[in-house]
This record gives C-alpha cells, sequence and structure tokens, in this order.
C-alpha cells in the first residue's frame, strides 16, 4: 500500500489543502526544534562550563520563551487543519459513493446494505486517525531529518553520519514490513464487515430466531465470529507491531549509539560540550516523526483499506444510460428475457406482450413467473438480456431513465417506507404536494382513516421501514404515495396484497378511478383485482412453482 | 401503570428489580442518544471507567502484562534521556573512560529494552481489548435477544447495528488507546518527577506541575469544551447511519420516485452538520495540544533556570544540570499522550452510556424468577379476557378471549389494524397483557420461561424473515437436526420441492439479503416449510397466503389445515373467502381508546 494513495488527491480536494498546509507547518516546525535544541545546549554549556548566572543566560531564556510559543501555536494549528480536513474529506467520499451507489441502481453495487452503510460510516471514520496522526508526520518525517542533518552536519560529520545511515534503514523495514501487513489489513476490514453484515441479520432476524428458539445459540456463534476475529487481528497486529519494534530498535539504538559515542569524543577533546548537547538533544528528533508514523501505521492502514474499498465501487462502471426524450405511445415487449447472476432459470421467461395507452392491464401467472421482473424492466432496474421493449417504436434503453421515470408511479410488492413522517412518505413522489391534495390522495387510499386515529396525524413518525403500522396499513400509505405521484403511467405490484375484503374493494374502486386517463400495468393474483383490469396478459409460459 | 409495573418487574443486569422501574421504562421510549448522552454527563467517568474494569476481569493478567511492560518500555526511553545527559555532562569533565562504563552500557540497554518492552506491551495490550470485545459483543447480543421484538419499537434498526458494532467497538478504544496509555502515563511521570525532585526540589515541583496540568488540566478544560460537540456528534453519526442504511435500502422506491437527489442532500446536510461539529472538537484538540507543548517547553525553561541559579548556589553538581532540564523532553513524549487518551474516552462515553441504556432497557416478557415446567398433554391455549398494547399508554385489544383446542382450527378475522397480530404477540409471549391472562393447559404463560412457551406455540408471520445464507441453512433454523429427507418432507409440504430440485445448487443455493433472489411467494413458502419443520404443537398462521396466486393460495391453505392433523391452529386473515375448513371463526373489531368493548363474535 502506498502511504498516499493518489486516488485520495483526485477524489477528495480537501486532501490537497491539506498537504500544503502540513508542508507550511512541518517546515517552521522543524525550524523551531532546532532552534529550541540550539538554545539549551548554549544555556547548559554556558551555566555548566562558564559559570554563568541566571541573568546572563536571560537573553536565551527569553528566546526560549518564544520558541515554545510558536511551537504552541504550530501544534494548535496543526491539530485544527487536521480535524478540519479529516471531516471535509470524508464527507466529500461519502457524498461520492452514496451518489455513485445511488447511480449503479438497486442491488448493482455488489455489496450487501449492511457493508455499504458500514463504509460509509464507521468505514471512513477510520480515516480519521489518517488525517490526524498518519499524514502529518508523514510529512514531518520527510522535512525534520533533513533541517536536522543540515543543522548538525556542520557540528559534527560523525553523529550526522551515522544518522544519515542509519535513518533510511526505516523506510527500508517499513516497506517490506508494511507490504506483509497489506493483505493481512484488507482481509482484516473484510472480516469487520462481514461481522457487521451478520450482526444486522441476526438482529434484524431475532423474532424468527427466537421463534424457532435458536436466538441463545446465535450468542455462541457472535463468541466464535469474535474470537476468530480476535486471531485474525492478533495475526496482523503481531507483523504490523513488528515494523515498530524494528522502527524503535532502530531509532533508540541510533540515539543510543550517537550519545555512547559523542561522550566518548568529549573524553578525548575532540568535540565541545555545546555540540555534545546539540547532538543529543536533536538525534532524537531526527527520528521521532518516522517513529510517529510507525506508530499510527496500523490506524492508518484501517483507514486507506476502506478508502480503497470506496475506490473500488466508484471505479464501477455505471450503465450506459439513454439520453432520449421519453416517448409516448404503445409498449412492445417483444421476446423478453431477464435473467440474473446466480439463478439458472430466467426471471423473465420471453414474454410478448403489447399495451396501449389509457389501458388497464393485469399480469397474471403463478407467483415466481415473472411479474415483478416485467415492471422492474419498465422501470429501467432491469434490462432485457435478450427482446426489446419499446414505447411508440423507441427502445426503452435509449431513453434517459430519470425522465421515463418522472412519468412512472409504482408500487412495489412490499413498499419501502422511510424513517421520516407519513405525509413525508406520501410525499415522496411529489414533494410539492399540498396538504389537501395529499389528504384526498390518503383518502383515496383508505388511508386517512386510521392516519387521522393517531394522535399526531399527518405529522406521525415512521419507525425503521414503517414500524409500528400493520402490513395493510403501510400498504395503504404505499398506494397513497403513487395516487399523489399523479403520473401517465402506474404501476401496480400485487396492490391489494395485505388488505381485508372490504378495504379491497374501496381500493379496487379508488384504482379504477385513478385509472381514468392512465395507463395502468398490475401484477396480480386475485380474481378481484384482475376483474378490474380491462384485459390480462399472462406471464411465463410454465408455472415455475407448482 | 399496568404497564409501569411491568418494567418495574424487568431485570437489571444485577439481577435485582429496580425500584425506579417508571423511569427506566420513560427514558427506554424516549430512546435516542441525545437524551442517553444527555442523561449520562451526571453519571461521570467513573461509573463507566468502573463498569469497563468489570468487564475487563477475564483479561486480568494480559492487561497486567500489558501494563509492565509499558511502563519498563517508557522508564527505558526516560532513562535514556537521563543517563546519556549524565553520560555527556560527565565526560566533558575528561575523566578516565572506564568511570563512563556503567553508563554507556546503561544507555545501550534503554535503546534496546525500550523497543522490545513496546512491543510487548501492544500485543498484549490488544490482545486483552479483543477478549473484553468478543465478551461484551456477546453480552449486548444477549440482551437485545431479551428484548426482541417488542422490547425494542423504541430504538431503530439502523441505530441498532451503529450501536452494536461502533458502541460495542468503542471498548477496544478505550482499553488499548484510553486506559492502558494513561496507566503507563501516571506512574512513568511519578517516577520521573520523584527523579528530578531527589537531584533538584525546584525543578522536580516546575516538572509535577507541568505533568498535571497536561495530565488533568487539558482533559479537563478540553472535556467541557468538547462535550458540547461530542454531545452532538454521536446523534449526528446515528442519524447519518440510520440516514445511510434508510438510503440504502430504500434504493429502488426513491429511484422510482425521483426522490433520491433529495435523500442524497438530507444526508450531505447531517454531514455538514457533522463537519460543523468535527470543528469544534478539533478545535478543542488545537488547544489542547497547545498547551502540552507549552508545557513541555515551560518545564525544560524552569529546569535551566532553577538549575542555573542552583549550580551556582552548588546545591546542583553542574554535571546534573543536563539531566534536570533535559529529562523531561523524555518523560512528556509519554505522559502527552494523556489528552488524546482522555478524549477518545469522552468519545467512547456516549457510546458507552447507550450500551447502558440497552443494558437497562425493560423486558417486554420477562422470565418468571421460578418458572413452572411445561404442562404435559396436547396443549390447549386460550386468552382470557385480555388487554394489551405494545407501548406504555396505548391498548391494542381490549377484553379478548379466544381457545385453541388440540386440533381445532381457528380463523382471527378483521379488519387491518383491529390488532390480529397482537394476538400472535400475546400468544407467542413477545408481550405480556396489561389485564386478563393467557393460559397454556391452565398454566398462565407469565409463570412458564418465555423460550418454553415458543416451542409449543410457533408463528408464521406476514413478514417472513429469510437469513442471508442458503436454503438449506434458513430451512435448518426450524430444526438443526433435520435429515435429508426431513427437509424434503416439509419443502413438499410448502410446494417447493420441485422448484428447488430444478435449481443447479439445490438447498444449496443462497437466498441473498433478506431473501432478495426469490421471488415473494417463494419466499412465503420456504419461511412454511421451515414453520413446518420444526413442527409446533401449536400453529399461528398469520396471513401465510398473502402473495401468492388464489389457486395456490386457496390450495395452499386446504394443505395446511389439513396436515395441521392433531395441532391447534390460529389462522389470522383478513380475507373471509376460503374458511369453509376451519372449526370456528372469531372476528375482532378495533379496540377504541375511549374503553368501550371490541366485540368478538364467533360462529360455526
Amino acid at each position: 500500500m502506498r502511504p498516499l494513495d493518489p486516488r485520495l488527491l483526485r477524489h477528495a480536494r480537501a486532501t490537497r489543502t491539506y498537504l500544503a498546509l502540513s508542508v507550511v507547518l512541518g517546515l517552521a516546525l522543524a525550524a523551531l526544534v532546532v532552534a529550541q535544541a540550539t538554545l539549551l545546549a548554549d544555556g547548559i554549556t554556558a551555566v555548566y562550563l562558564h559559570g554563568a548566572d541566571v541573568a546572563r543566560i536571560a537573553p536565551t531564556l527569553a528566546w526560549l520563551a518564544a520558541v515554545v510559543v510558536l511551537r504552541a501555536g504550530v501544534a494548535w494549528a496543526q491539530e485544527v487543519s487536521a480535524a478540519r480536513s479529516a471531516a471535509a474529506v470524508k464527507r466529500q467520499l461519502r457524498s461520492r459513493l452514496l451518489t455513485h451507489v445511488a447511480a449503479l441502481g438497486p442491488g448493482a453495487a455488489g455489496t450487501g446494505t449492511g457493508e455499504v452503510a458500514t463504509l460509509a460510516t464507521r468505514g471512513l471514520d477510520a480515516l480519521d486517525a489518517y488525517f490526524a496522526r498518519y499524514l502529518p508526520h508523514l510529512v514531518l518525517a520527510a522535512l525534520v531529518p533533513v533541517v536536522v542533518l543540515a543543522r548538525i552536519a556542520p557540528a559534527d560529520l560523525v553523529a550526522a553520519g551515522t544518522i544519515a545511515v542509519t535513518l533510511p534503514l526505516i523506510p527500508v523495514f517499513m516497506a517490506l514490513v508494511g507490504m506483509h501487513t497489506e493483505t493481512a489489513n484488507r482481509r482484516q476490514f473484510r472480516l469487520l464487515a462481514r461481522l457487521s453484515h451478520h450482526f444486522l441479520d441476526v438482529v434484524a432476524g431475532l423474532p424468527t430466531l427466537r421463534i424457532f428458539g435458536r436466538a441463545k445459540r446465535q450468542a455462541g456463534i457472535i463468541a466464535r465470529i469474535s474470537a476468530e476475529q480476535r486471531a485474525t487481528t492478533m495475526r496482523t497486529l503481531r507483523v504490523a507491531f513488528l515494523s515498530s519494534l524494528v522502527l524503535e530498535l532502530l531509532a533508540t539504538l541510533s540515539v543510543a549509539l550517537v550519545a555512547v559515542g559523542i561522550g566518548l569524543r568529549l573524553v578525548d577533546g575532540s568535540l565541545g560540550l555545546a555540540t555534545a548537547l546539540l547532538v543529543l538533544i536533536l538525534a532524537p528528533e531526527a527520528y521521532l516523526p518516522l517513529r510517529q508514523v510507525g506508530a499510527n501505521y496500523h490506524a492508518s492502514a484501517e483507514g486507506l483499506a476502506a478508502a480503497t474499498s470506496v475506490f473500488e465501487i466508484l471505479e464501477q462502471p455505471l450503465p450506459p444510460r439513454g439520453t432520449a426524450p421519453p416517448p409516448a405511445g404503445t409498449m412492445r415487449f417483444e421476446n423478453v428475457v431477464v435473467r440474473h447472476e446466480g439463478r439458472s432459470d430466467a426471471s423473465l421467461p420471453s414474454f410478448t406482450a403489447e399495451i396501449h395507452p389509457g389501458e388497464v392491464v393485469a399480469l397474471t401467472g403463478p407467483s415466481g413467473c415473472g411479474k415483478s421482473t416485467a415492471l422492474a424492466v419498465l422501470l429501467g432496474f432491469a434490462a432485457p438480456g435478450t427482446g426489446s421493449v419499446t414505447v411508440g417504436g423507441h427502445d426503452l434503453t435509449t431513453v434517459d431513465p430519470d425522465e421515463w421515470r418522472r412519468g412512472v408511479a409504482w408500487l412495489p410488492q412490499r413498499p419501502w417506507l422511510s424513517t421520516g413522517t407519513i405525509a413525508d412518505n406520501i410525499r415522496l413522489g411529489a414533494p410539492g404536494a399540498t396538504a389537501e391534495s395529499l389528504r384526498r390522495a390518503a383518502a383515496q387510499a383508505g388511508a386517512l382513516e386510521f392516519i387521522d386515529a393517531l394522535p399526531e396525524g399527518m405529522s406521525t413518525r415512521l419507525g425503521d421501514d414503517g414500524a409500528g403500522l400493520s402490513a395493510g396499513q403501510r400498504q395503504r400509505i404505499a398506494l397513497a404515495r403513487v395516487f399523489l405521484r399523479d403520473a401517465p403511467l402506474v404501476l401496480l405490484d400485487e396492490p391489494t396484497a395485505n388488505l381485508d375484503a372490504e378495504t379491497e374493494a374501496g381500493i379496487l374502486a379508488a384504482i379504477r378511478t385513478h385509472a381514468a386517463g392512465r395507463t395502468v400495468i398490475m401484477a396480480a393474483h386475485r380474481p378481484a383485482l384482475i376483474a378490474v383490469a380491462d384485459r390480462s396478459i399472462p406471464v411465463g409460459r410454465t408455472a415455475v412453482a407448482a | 401503570m399496568t404497564t409501569v409495573d411491568r418494567a418495574g418487574r424487568a431485570e437489571t443486569p444485577t439481577g435485582r428489580a429496580p425500584r425506579n422501574g417508571a423511569r427506566v421504562s420513560r427514558r427506554h421510549r424516549s430512546g435516542h442518544a441525545t437524551g442517553a448522552a444527555g442523561r449520562q454527563e451526571s453519571g461521570g467517568h467513573a461509573g463507566l471507567i468502573t463498569g469497563v474494569l468489570r468487564l475487563c476481569r477475564p483479561a486480568a493478567g494480559q492487561l497486567g502484562l500489558a501494563l509492565l511492560a509499558g511502563v519498563g518500555a517508557a522508564g527505558a526511553g526516560v532513562g535514556l534521556m537521563a543517563t546519556s545527559a549524565w553520560l555527556i555532562s560527565r565526560a566533558a569533565q575528561h575523566p578516565p573512560v572506564l568511570h563512563l562504563m556503567v553508563a554507556i552500557v546503561a544507555v545501550r540497554a534503554f535503546g534496546i529494552g525500550r523497543g522490545v518492552l513496546r512491543y510487548v506491551e501492544r500485543i498484549a495490550g490488544h490482545d486483552a481489548a479483543l477478549r473484553v470485545l468478543g465478551g461484551l459483543r456477546v453480552r449486548t447480543y444477549r440482551r437485545l435477544e431479551r428484548l426482541a421484538p417488542a422490547g425494542l419499537t423504541a430504538f431503530r434498526r439502523g441505530d441498532l447495528v451503529a450501536r452494536l458494532v461502533d458502541d460495542v467497538e468503542s471498548v477496544l478504544d478505550v482499553i488499548a488507546r484510553v486506559l492502558l496509555p494513561i496507566a503507563v502515563a501516571a506512574v512513568t511521570g511519578a517516577a520521573t518527577v520523584l527523579l528530578i525532585g531527589n537531584l533538584l526540589p525546584v525543578a522536580g515541583a516546575a516538572l509535577a506541575a507541568s505533568l498535571l496540568a497536561v495530565a488533568v488540566g487539558v482533559p479537563l478544560v478540553q472535556a467541557a469544551a468538547v462535550r458540547r460537540a461530542d454531545a452532538r456528534l454521536a446523534p449526528l453519526r446515528g442519524a447519518l447511519a440510520a440516514g445511510t442504511v434508510d438510503l440504502l435500502q430504500g434504493l429502488p422506491d426513491l429511484i422510482a420516485h425521483g426522490a433520491v437527489g433529495r435523500a442524497l442532500t438530507a444526508l450531505d446536510r447531517t454531514d455538514r452538520q457533522l463537519l460543523t461539529a468535527a470543528r469544534r472538537s478539533g478545535a478543542a484538540a488545537g488547544v489542547s495540544a497547545a498547551v502540552t507543548a507549552s508545557c513541555t517547553g515551560l518545564s525544560v525553561l524552569a529546569g535551566l533556570a532553577a538549575g542555573a541559579v542552583a549550580v551556582r548556589a552548588g546545591a546542583l553538581p553542574g554535571e546534573l544540570l543536563a539531566v534536570v532540564v533535559l529529562t523531561p523532553l523524555a518523560v512528556f513524549e509519554t505522559v502527552g499522550t494523556i489528552p488524546a487518551a482522555a478524549q477518545r474516552l469522552a468519545a467512547a462515553r456516549s457510546a458507552l452510556g447507550r450500551l447502558a441504556e440497552i443494558a437497562v432497557a425493560a423486558d417486554p416478557a420477562p422470565d418468571p424468577a421460578a418458572p413452572v415446567p411445561l404442562p404435559d398433554g396436547p396443549p390447549t391455549v386460550r386468552l382470557e379476557g385480555v388487554s394489551a398494547g405494545w407501548t406504555p399508554g396505548q391498548v391494542v385489544l381490549r377484553d379478548v378471549s379466544l381457545t385453541l383446542r388440540p386440533g381445532r382450527r381457528v380463523a382471527l378475522v378483521g379488519p387491518s389494524g383491529a390488532g390480529k397480530s397482537t394476538v400472535a404477540a400475546l400468544l407467542l409471549r413477545w408481550l405480556d397483557p396489561l389485564t386478563g391472562r393467557v393460559t397454556l393447559n391452565d398454566v398462565d404463560i407469565r409463570d412458564l420461561r418465555g423460550d418454553d412457551v415458543r416451542r409449543t406455540v410457533g408463528y408464521l408471520g406476514d413478514d417472513v424473515y429469510l437469513f442471508d445464507t442458503t436454503i438449506e441453512e434458513n430451512l435448518r433454523v426450524g430444526r438443526p437436526a433435520a435429515t435429508a429427507a426431513e427437509l424434503e418432507t416439509a419443502l413438499a409440504a410448502a410446494r417447493l420441492l420441485d422448484w428447488v430440485r430444478t435449481l443447479p445448487a439445490g438447498l444449496g443455493t443462497p437466498v441473498g439479503e433478506h431473501g432478495v433472489t426469490l421471488s415473494g411467494g417463494q419466499r412465503r413458502r420456504l419461511a412454511l416449510a421451515r414453520v413446518l419443520l420444526a413442527d409446533f404443537p401449536v400453529l399461528i398462521l398469520d396471513e401465510p397466503t398473502e402473495h401468492l396466486d388464489d389457486g395456490t393460495a386457496a390450495e395452499l391453505t386446504r394443505d395446511l389445515l389439513a396436515a395441521s392433523g392433531a395441532r391447534a391452529v390460529l389462522l389470522i386473515t383478513h380475507r373471509t373467502d376460503g374458511l369453509d375448513d376451519v372449526d370456528e371463526v372469531v372476528t375482532l373489531l378495533p379496540a377504541r381508546q375511549d374503553g368501550s368493548r371490541a366485540s368478538t363474535a364467533k360462529h360455526g
């Protein structure tokens, strides 16, 4: 892994500003370190060897105080710029990631909801450490040794030589160990994501697990996965910390060697005390940034691994998009076959149909025959593997999908409700709708009665995915959403599922009224629903599951 | 008030019933991080740290080793600087080299010791922290397991994942990057102060003051500054996580309704607030870094000034001046990490607080202290004049009675929202009734263990859940030890066997997240096969044929009722057609909040 991924500069521009600022601050810090060492060495020598009193070294003390104040200022600036940049970079990456996942479309990102969610939040948070503690030290590691050596070399070539020889060994060893830890780190991050996905799955399915008396056993599985995680993490760490062991050893041992060397040269009189002290103070400073880089390498690697996962998703090419304006006219399915990865039988086996504007048609057939897939094709969520869908003679794949969907209202088989208010949910497809039309749509969908019975009515906030509502109530809110959307093409996937007979009759009448002047395509298997349609089109040649 | 009493009977981690049940339950309802973080303020660090220390007990040996090695490593760093300073000062007097040998050996030993000991510290510390993490994860899961589903209505799912992964993992940081470094720094700092104080009391005092300012003063000031920003950060992070999960799960609906842009903008707005909040805590970190830098410099400055006076006065041998002045540089390298560690603790605090909140959330149906064994014989289950609701103050069911006898098939019909699913929750003992009782062979099920009740009463919900694994693993949730023949029989009964046989991977086919690769009907059938495999004596079928085409649905209902044999079956449905095969139909009308009785009419 490179210490600085160039893609980070490309995808998150805030990184560039931060790097420039870090260089300026790093240079200032290096100069201040050298100044402080010189002042301390001179002060100690003056008192110890030349018997100076406090008054004599007062100017030195004053300069030292000034250096202390300036170093405090630099320290402040480093922290503040790191925190700001990290937050800005995370926001840029997060926004790009989610925008791209949305553009890729449902189910295309190749990763589960839990994994992308972890990546977008917790995963990216690992970049905090990268920006606050890794990147600035990386800059310092490049600047400080050069400045320090430039100061030591004229005073004591031998010590400068020792440092100059041992310093480059550190990056070499780090690179060697780093190469080994890279794969281990990626494995570690994947494990974490899998653990999170497993948690989401198990917690979401807790009621099911409890019904079957299996929930308690999961605790053991979680314990086992945690133990696995510990074993893998420790394997990574034993090697990752090895790099910092080598680094610490080289750094401290070099300082020790320099100290002993200058001590011996002091004894034989070939070196002055002021120079010796200067070298003693500066030698550890030359190694310090590199040691910090090593100490924070593990934390930063986690951040970079997360960033790399983001880049992998960002680099997935977007599916081709049509650009033509949405056409009108007869919709024609010609031998449309849709296949999904990992399934042997086609989700939609060879479907041919013609639907005219203003018609109300029911797609019929046993469950699993491809009714929902046919609707997905019309929504642009699934592309025909073979065959084509044309509208007024124009191939649907050449049409701008966003523009096309502007004229489509859709009720999925399992409608999703956001965590906002009921009103927000009904307004999903028509954000500008008035309160009046909102109530009208709710009334049409038979939802107004139970909504008004709630203490906060339309302003009631829903729990996660409509928690707190019955399946029928969820369905009616989703139907109200469709009615309010007011689109010329209406796709309904089992609109009366989860409804009792009485409500169903009301809804069917409402659908019929709403259908005036619109094209309505319904996936249906209830006779009452099919009866509402002008005609029905069977989907699938053979029953898939009898 | 009944609800409050129920909350009051909830178990606490210590096994005692909390006397402040009402407070606990109200807090549970308000649920979210903001409230929790705000209320935890008065609790202080102490409670949370003792909580973490209690979790640490199984890893005490590893932690002790880490502490010893850490102090050794930090001590070697200080010793290296002090000994080298003395060595050089002494060498300036041109003594015989032999007089310097001990110092030379010590300098080299310190040089090697620091690296090695630091390695040992980090390995032992992380190992201990990961052990504690695993333990906490399981504890939190066990707690959730008690609460789901009725006790979790106040917690959102996106939030829950953030809780489990983030909050639980914060304990890793608390041990490896907070408790250990602070302990190491405290011991090393105290030892260095003693050393310098012994040489020159004034310099020792100055060093002690600077170290205290960094180790205690900075964290205190910083905590005050950061508290506000962090209290804002945690809920924003929660909102961001929940919003992200929301966006990803609702992606098809959002895209279809052209609402993706709005959802992204809303998320970015939260992110921008997060940016502002992060700036605040960044400014606080900046101030603490500046104070730490000043204190290091000031202690060196004080050492030089005091040393100059002492050397002139003959109170300090000249060759020790460099030791007094330069040793603080080394010790601040260790102690200087305390503010950052304290800040991490402050950040982890709301996370630990939220875990505590889950730990005290009221169990909606607590197991009795002395559970009665499951009564023998074919089970008869009764609701006797039961009223119930999911959240305090809410009544969904009022005075409902119902009997399920072996071999009898009862249909429960009624409009949506009449509380049909609440009846199921009562029978499964997710929920305890507010008034009235539920009995199993005349034993109040509150006297039975919930798991025993659910071994008798099975449920197929109106919203089936499939795990992101294979068809076979999903089936085996119903009965892990099932034979291949039993799996096939169950699949056949759910009319799914022929389809499974056409799959190239057969039973090994993965179903995807929430079973997305299956159609709605296939999902339902698979869940049906699972519940048949589990073979419950009492079976609740909650809209079992929804999403199936009419022909199959009618056939399936008939098959199901026929296959029920000696079982007691409660068929919950809103459809009044196709009920010819049941023995009894019970109609449920919505409970009215004014307290009037809902009627249950029986025929057949």
